[in-house]
C-alpha cells in the first residue's frame, strides 16, 4: 500500500502480513497497516471484519500467527499488553477500566505507582499527572478529584491520560465516543486533534462514518477478516467508503419487504407506556409487519423491549395482545402471552453458553411451559433445520459454534414457542454476512406467517432495510415515526433531536 | 451456505458428560487396587460392603449435586445429618411404633431446612455460601444445646434397618436395603436430569439470566435443588443413623467431604457443567480410596489432607481444561 504524498517519513508502527486465527477460524489474513506519527488512521469494517482483533494484536493483547509487527523500524513481539505498552503502544478500550474511588492520579498511575522509601510518592504522582493534563490542555481536571465524580467524558479524559502517561506514541481507540452523549463528542474531537499536534499517532476504531470523516487523515478498510483498502480520508466520499464496507450493493441484501394486502390485525399495542427510562411510549404492531426501533445509544430503544417483554415493565400505560388487554408483570407473563425476545446480549442473556444446542433449543419451551403443554408437538430437527443451523450435532456445545450459529439456536428457542410477537434487539450484532443474510430471511419468513416483529438495530442501512416502518426514539421518547425505506438523514435528524428542535 | 442436518443423528448412545470419563477411570483403578490389596474384594459381598458404607455419602452427592449445578453450594448437610439422627432417636427412644411417623418426619425435617436455605437464598439474595455456612452453625448450636453434647434416646430397630440389614439374592450374597434404597435412588436422579426441570437446573447454573427472560422460575427452581439437598441429608441419615448408630459427631465433616466427591466428579463449582452419575462416581471414588488406604495401613488421620489434596487438584484440574481453549477437531 502506498502512503499517497501524505508524509515520507516512515512509519511509527508498522504491521505486515498479519494473519490471526481463533479455534480454527480465520479471523485476520495478511493484513497490512501503519501509522504515523500526528495522524489519525481510521479503521473501518462491519461487525465481525476483524477490526477489534487487529487492534488488540496491535496492542498486544493477541499475539499474530502469522506477519510482523515493526516499531521505528525494528521486528518486535508482544507477549502482553504490558510489552506493547513498553514499546509505547497503548490502547483506549470501549468499557472505561477505571477504580471510581480512587483519584484521578491514582488511576492514571496504577498498577505502577512511584515509590519513595518504600511508600507510594502521591505528591509525585499528582504532580505527573498534573504535567500530562497541562500538556493535553485539559485545564478543568484535577488529579485529586475521585474519578466517580467526573462526568463521563472527563472520565475519557483520564482514560486516555492513562494511556498516554505510559510515554504512548501510539494510540488506538475502541469505538471512543460509544460512552459519550452528543455533547460530549465535541470535546472529544478537540482532544483529539491536539493529541495529533503533540504527534501522537492514533488508530480510531469506529462505524460511526461522520467521525470518520471528520478526525482521520486515512482510513483502513477491512471486511471478513481481509485488508480492503487504504485510502487518504479526503479521496473517499461516504458513498464509497460504504461499499468498501459492504463489498455489494446494500438494496439486493434484504427480503422485499411485506405488502400491505400481507399485514394482519394489530398484534401488540402500547399505549401511554412509560417507566423509569421511558415516557409516552404509543406502539402498535400490526402480523406480518416488522417495525424498526431506531435511534442512539441510550435512547431507549433497549429499555422499550425490555417493557414489552417484562423484564424492566412499563408502570404506565397499557398493553394490549390481540386486542386483549395485558399484564405483563414478568418475562414469564410475556413468554407465556407469545411475547419472545432476542436480547442485544447473546452471550450474556441469550445462550447457555456450556449446554447442548438441543438444551438451548428448547430452553424457553421447558422454562416456561413446562413440556410445551399448549403448545403444538416439536420437531426438533424440523426447527434447526428451519433457522438454517450449522452444527456438528444437537449435542454440541454452544460455545463452541459461530456467533452466526449461535444466534440461530437463540431464535430457535424463540420459534420452539410459537410466538406472536417478536422482539429482537441487535440481532445481527457480531455475526458474520451469510448469517446475517440468513437471520434477515428468517424474519421476513416469520413476519409473513403472520408474526408482528419489532426491530433493533444500531446498523441504520439494516433498519431501514428490513423495517416496513421505522420508529425513532429519543432521550426515552418516541420522536418520530418513517414510512418504509426512510433516508438515514431522516432518521438521524430524529435520533439527535435535531427534527425535534426545528420543529 | 451448507446446511448439515444437526438432528438427523442417532444420539440413542449415552453420551458422557464432559469430566465424567476421568473420574470413572479413577474409580475403575481403586476398584480393581482393592481386589489386591484384601482378600475381602475377592468376592462380591467385599464390593457389596463398599458400596453400604459409600451409600449415605453417595446419596448425599445427588443433593449436592442440584445445588452445586445450579450455581450454589450447600454446607449445612453435615450438620443436618447430625441433627437429624439426634432428633429421630430422642423421637422414637426405643419405641419400635414410632418408626412409621418418625421417619416421614425426618424427611420433611430435611426438606424444611433445604427450603429455609433456599428462600433465604434465593428471595433475601444471601449467597447460599453464607446462609448455609449459617444453617450449619444454627444446627450444630440447636443439636448441642437440646443434648447437651450427649444425645438421648435410642433408634429403633425397624429405623436401622434399612443402614445396617439387608436381604439374600443368589450368586451374591447378601445385599443390603441400602444399596437397594441408592439404585433407585440414581435411577430417579438420572430420570430428573434427564427431563425438562433437570435441564433447567443446570441451564440456571450456566446462564441465569437466558432461563429467567426465557420465562422459567429461576427462584423456584434453585429453592427445589435446595430441598432436593435437604431431603437427601435426611435419607443419608437414616442409613448413617442404622449403620453407624447415634452420636453428636455422626455427621461431622460430610459437607466437606460431599462437595469434595461433586468436585472430584467433575461438576464444576459455580454450575452450568457435569452430571450427577458422576457426582455419585465422586463419592464412590472417595470411599474407595479411603477404604484401600485403611488396608494399606494408612492412618485414618490423613483422610481430610487426602480429601484436602483432592478438592484442590480436582478444581485445578477442571480450570486448566478451560482457560485454554480446547480445540475441537471436526468443530465446523
Amino acid at each position: 500500500m502506498s502512503v499517497t504524498g501524505l508524509t515520507v517519513e516512515s512509519p511509527v508502527v508498522r504491521l505486515c502480513g498479519i494473519g490471526k486465527r481463533f479455534l480454527g477460524n480465520q479471523v485476520l489474513r495478511d493484513v497490512d497497516l501503519d501509522l504515523h506519527a500526528g495522524e489519525v488512521h481510521a479503521l473501518v469494517g462491519e461487525n465481525g471484519a476483524g477490526k477489534s482483533t487487529l487492534m488488540k494484536v496491535l496492542a498486544g493483547v493477541h499475539q499474530p500467527d502469522e506477519g510482523t509487527i515493526e516499531v521505528d523500524g525494528v521486528r518486535r513481539t508482544f507477549a502482553s499488553p504490558r510489552e506493547a505498552q513498553s514499546a509505547g503502544i497503548s490502547i483506549v478500550h470501549q468499557e472505561f477500566n477505571l477504580l471510581g474511588d480512587r483519584s484521578v492520579a491514582e488511576n492514571v498511575h496504577l498498577g505502577r505507582e512511584p515509590v519513595r522509601w518504600g511508600r507510594v510518592d502521591r505528591r509525585r504522582m499528582e504532580a505527573e499527572t498534573e504535567r500530562l493534563l497541562d500538556w493535553l490542555g485539559e485545564r478543568g481536571i484535577s488529579p485529586r478529584t475521585q474519578v466517580r465524580r467526573l462526568p463521563v467524558a472527563q472520565q475519557q479524559v483520564v482514560e486516555i491520560v492513562k494511556a498516554l502517561a505510559t510515554d504512548a506514541r501510539v494510540l488506538a481507540m475502541d469505538e471512543p465516543t460509544a460512552a459519550l452523549a452528543d455533547h460530549e463528542v465535541e470535546l472529544l474531537y478537540d482532544l483529539v486533534r491536539r493529541l495529533r499536534e503533540r504527534n501522537i499517532a492514533i488508530l480510531y476504531v469506529s462505524h460511526r462514518l461522520r467521525e470518520v470523516f471528520d478526525l482521520s487523515q486515512r482510513i483502513t478498510v477491512l471486511k471478513d477478516g481481509e485488508l480492503v483498502t487504504v485510502r487518504p480520508t479526503r479521496e473517499l466520499t461516504s458513498d464509497q467508503l460504504v461499499r468498501h464496507m459492504v463489498g455489494r450493493p446494500l438494496d439486493a441484501y434484504f427480503p422485499d419487504r411485506a405488502r400491505p394486502a400481507d399485514l394482519g390485525d394489530v398484534r401488540l399495542a402500547v399505549r401511554g407506556g412509560g417507566n423509569a427510562r421511558v415516557h409516552g411510549i404509543d406502539l402498535r404492531l400490526r402480523a406480518g409487519e416488522i417495525v424498526g426501533l431506531a435511534g442512539l445509544q441510550g435512547a431507549g430503544r433497549s429499555a422499550v423491549a425490555r417493557a414489552v417483554c417484562g423484564a424492566e415493565p412499563f408502570t404506565e400505560g397499557t398493553v394490549e395482545l390481540d386486542g386483549t388487554p395485558a399484564r405483563i408483570r414478568s418475562p414469564r407473563a410475556a413468554v407465556r402471552r407469545g411475547v419472545a425476545y432476542v436480547t442485544e446480549d447473546r452471550k450474556g442473556e441469550g445462550l447457555a453458553l456450556r449446554q447442548s444446542v438441543r438444551d438451548n433449543a428448547l430452553l424457553v419451551r421447558r422454562a416456561a411451559f413446562g413440556r410445551g403443554r399448549g403448545l403444538r408437538r416439536l420437531d426438533l430437527g424440523e426447527l434447526l433445520r428451519s433457522v438454517t443451523l450449522v452444527a456438528r450435532g444437537p449435542d454440541q456445545e454452544v460455545r463452541l459454534l459461530s456467533g452466526g450459529n449461535q444466534q440461530k439456536v437463540v431464535l430457535a428457542k424463540w420459534l420452539a414457542v410459537e410466538p406472536k410477537v417478536l422482539v429482537v434487539d441487535e440481532p445481527t450484532r457480531g455475526i458474520d454476512v451469510g448469517a446475517k443474510k440468513a437471520v434477515y430471511d428468517l424474519l421476513r419468513g416469520l413476519a409473513g406467517q403472520g408474526v408482528a416483529i419489532l426491530l433493533i438495530s444500531s446498523e441504520l442501512p439494516e433498519l431501514i432495510g428490513m423495517s416496513d416502518r421505522v420508529l425513532v426514539m429519543y432521550d426515552g421518547r418516541i420522536a418520530g415515526e418513517l414510512p418504509a425505506g426512510p433516508s438515514e438523514e431522516a432518521v438521524m435528524a430524529l435520533a439527535t433531536g435535531h427534527a425535534l428542535e426545528a420543529a | 451456505m451448507t446446511t448439515t442436518d444437526p438432528a438427523s443423528r442417532p444420539s440413542r448412545l449415552p453420551r458422557l458428560a464432559d469430566g465424567t470419563a476421568p473420574v470413572l477411570a479413577v474409580l475403575a483403578v481403586l476398584l480393581v487396587a482393592l481386589a489386591f490389596a484384601g482378600p475381602a474384594y475377592s468376592e462380591p459381598a467385599g464390593y457389596l460392603a463398599l458400596l453400604k458404607r459409600a451409600a449415605p455419602l453417595m446419596i448425599l452427592a445427588i443433593g449436592q449435586y442440584f445445588v452445586i449445578v445450579s450455581g450454589g453450594f450447600d454446607l449445612s448437610v453435615g450438620s443436618l445429618v447430625t441433627a437429624e439422627v439426634v432428633i429421630a432417636a430422642r423421637l422414637i427412644d426405643g419405641d419400635e411404633a414410632a418408626t412409621l411417623w418418625v421417619i416421614p418426619f425426618v424427611l420433611g425435617f430435611g426438606a424444611l431446612v433445604g427450603l429455609v436455605n433456599g428462600l433465604i437464598t434465593t428471595r433475601l439474595l444471601v449467597p447460599s455460601f453464607i446462609v448455609t455456612l449459617g444453617m450449619l452453625l444454627v444446627l450444630d448450636g440447636a443439636v448441642f444445646l437440646w443434648t447437651g453434647g450427649s444425645p438421648r434416646g435410642a433408634l429403633s430397630e425397624a429405623f436401622r434397618t434399612i443402614g445396617r440389614e439387608g436381604f439374600d439374592v443368589p450368586l451374591l450374597g447378601q445385599v443390603p436395603w441400602s444399596v437397594l434404597l441408592l439404585a433407585a435412588l440414581v435411577a430417579a436422579a438420572v430420570l430428573f436430569m434427564r427431563g425438562g426441570t433437570g435441564r433447567m437446573l443446570v441451564a440456571i447454573g450456566d446462564n441465569e439470566t437466558a432461563v429467567r427472560l426465557g420465562g422459567g422460575h429461576v427462584e423456584r427452581l434453585r429453592t427445589l435443588a435446595f430441598v432436593l439437598s435437604g431431603l437427601s441429608a435426611a435419607v443419608a441419615a437414616i442409613l448413617l443413623g442404622g449403620f453407624a448408630g447415634v452420636s453428636a459427631q455422626v455427621g461431622d465433616g460430610l459437607e466437606f467431604r460431599v462437595i469434595t466427591a461433586v468436585v472430584l466428579g467433575g461438576v464444576v463449582l459455580g454450575g452450568g457443567r457435569g452430571s450427577v452419575v458422576a457426582a455419585m462416581a465422586g463419592a464412590l471414588t472417595l470411599e474407595a480410596l479411603f477404604s484401600l488406604l485403611n488396608l494399606l495401613g494408612i492412618s485414618g488421620g490423613l483422610e481430610s489432607a487426602v480429601q484436602g489434596v483432592i478438592i484442590i487438584a480436582a478444581v485445578a484440574y477442571a480450570a486448566s481444561g478451560r482457560s485454554v481453549f480446547r480445540t475441537r477437531k471436526g468443530t465446523s
